[in-house]
């Protein structure tokens, strides 16, 4: 009822959110807990407050999303903040202008905050060492994508009660997936197992490094977990053929009704979208009731909302 | 360190015994009027309050708990940012008269918060205040409360510190001259 009293912090230690691998676990609670009062308030009647009225974010991208921006957007605006939006396609950026200097010249319109996605893995490391301003990562190439991590483990968390001791499964592309390295380290922090499954030729040589399993039979895998956050094929990354054809991706990686329905357990299905129905999945688990993928885009709002909130809180 | 007790345990029974009695007399039998607590100690009060109308009226009193914390003027203006709790109106306001319910008055910047998140669930007829300390003269914003438990002269450097049994243990108020992190 009243958790004023909760043990932990009141604020981010961090001053811009680049990557799930510099937040601690206490920074992670602080953001769920965070959301959970967010989610209560986008599920109201008048769902927006006032926080943020004083405050002007720029949503930078310089590569192609519609999810991820809708979703930023709709969090500043339920939060009352001024919004302004660019994106690389229509902009001096095509007339030769660096990444700092496209950058200064929106903050020197008085922007408090920057969210940014770019192509290239590190881009707003870069930046958050040369300019003074709070930096959110909406996806920085195939490195980190921190606000889609946070939702995953949030809807797991939503799901199953605690993502402590759970096993999470993350089937597909992860050679070139900046959400199965983001998941990997969130899942890691909040306590689960995490393995991959995927084609040989799309799991990274090292990733074991890290502590992850790797299996690459599908069935093997999704009878050991208990989510499985399915990725998408991303063609437009692949610039050689990593498997003979897409048709022997389905045959082998595909997540179908046959399969789930064969295994032991109940497992819950994640999928960060877009899906490409009839590839990685089946319209038949994509639909189903233990399915979270509609959750997910609903708590990508709150999350997003969360992590904005308690970073403007530490604006000057 | 010096303080004052403004209110012990009997004391405080007998306070909200008596702002129960001016509620009903106000309010009936609460069909059409409920009853909001700000967060964190406002809920408790309410809570109380709406045991002993239910024990005295026999009727029952919808009961909410607001959070003001994303509603505050003060954001980014705090050393250290309070950190929101549950909001949970289960019901709409609308056409209802609203009894918001706090501990204490002091500038009346949380309960023109409260205000401000309260219209989220409704237009309601009339809002009123119950508090139970009233810090008298050192208000920033024009409100006053209806309901007053205790009316108190202090100084704004001074501090009522609050002691609530479902927090505490113990129901104790004091006046500090210093506020204790």
């Amino acid at each position: 009822m009243v958790n004023e009293y909760q043990s932990g912090m009141n604020q981010l230690i961090k001053n811009n959110l680049l990557g799930i691998k510099e937040l601690t676990l206490e920074e992670i609670n602080l953001i769920f807990q965070t959301a959970d009062n967010f989610k209560d308030v986008i599920n109201r009647p008048i769902k927006r407050v006032p926080s943020l009225r004083d405050v002007t974010i720029a949503n930078i991208f310089f590569e192609n999303s519609t999810r991820t921006k809708l979703s930023f957007e709709l969090a500043e605006k339920r939060l009352s903040a001024d919004v302004i939006n660019f994106s690389s396609s229509s902009s001096s950026v095509k007339k030769g202008e660096t990444l700092i200097d496209t950058v200064n010249n929106i903050l020197s319109m008085k922007v408090d905050m920057i969210v940014i996605r770019h192509s290239s893995s590190g881009a707003p490391h870069f930046l958050a060492k040369h300019i003074d301003s709070k930096i959110v990562n909406a996806g920085d190439g195939t490195h980190e994508h921190p606000t889609q991590a946070l939702l995953d483990a949030y809807s797991i968390r939503e799901r199953l009660g605690s993502i402590e001791g759970k096993k999470v499964v993350i089937v597909g592309d992860i050679l070139h997936s900046r959400v199965a390295l983001s998941n990997i380290f969130a899942l890691q922090k909040l306590g689960a197992e995490v393995m991959v499954c995927g084609p040989a030729t799309l799991i990274p040589k090292y990733i074991s490094t890290l502590g992850v399993k790797v299996e690459l039979d599908i069935k093997k895998a999704l009878n050991w977990c208990d989510a499985a956050n399915i990725l998408r094929i991303q063609l437009e990354r692949q610039k050689m053929p990593y498997f003979p054809s897409l048709r022997e991706y389905i045959l082998y990686y595909g997540v179908n009704e046959e399969i789930v329905k064969a295994l032991d357990k109940e497992i819950i299905i994640l999928h960060p979208g877009p899906i490409n129905r009839g590839i990685e999945i089946t319209s038949s688990v994509a639909d189903a009731d233990n399915a979270l993928i509609l959750d997910q885009v609903e708590n990508g709002v709150a999350i997003r909302m969360a992590i904005l909130y308690l970073l403007a809180s530490k604006l000057e | 360190m010096q303080k004052r007790l403004l209110l012990d345990s009997q004391l405080l029974q007998i306070t909200i015994q008596r702002l129960c009695q001016h509620l009903i007399e106000n309010h009936n039998d609460f069909s059409s009027t409920v009853i909001l607590g700000l967060q964190p100690r406002g809920v408790f009060l309410a809570n109380r309050i709406q045991k002993v109308i239910q024990e005295l009226e026999g009727c029952h009193v919808d009961i909410g708990y607001l959070d003001t914390t994303f509603h505050r003027d003060d954001f980014r203006r705090r050393v250290v940012p309070k950190k929101a709790s549950e909001t949970r109106v289960p019901f709409l306001i609308e056409d209802k008269a609203v009894i918001l319910v706090d501990d204490v008055l002091f500038t009346g910047r949380s309960v023109r918060a409260a205000m401000d998140a309260m219209i989220s669930f409704g237009r309601p007829t009339k809002v009123e205040l119950l508090v139970l300390i009233d810090r008298l003269y050192t208000r920033q914003l024009p409100i006053e409360a209806n309901y007053v438990g205790k009316h108190v002269n202090t100084l704004a450097s001074q501090y009522v510190e609050v002691g609530l049994k479902e927090q505490s243990g113990d129901d104790s108020i004091w006046l500090m001259n210093i506020k204790v992190e």
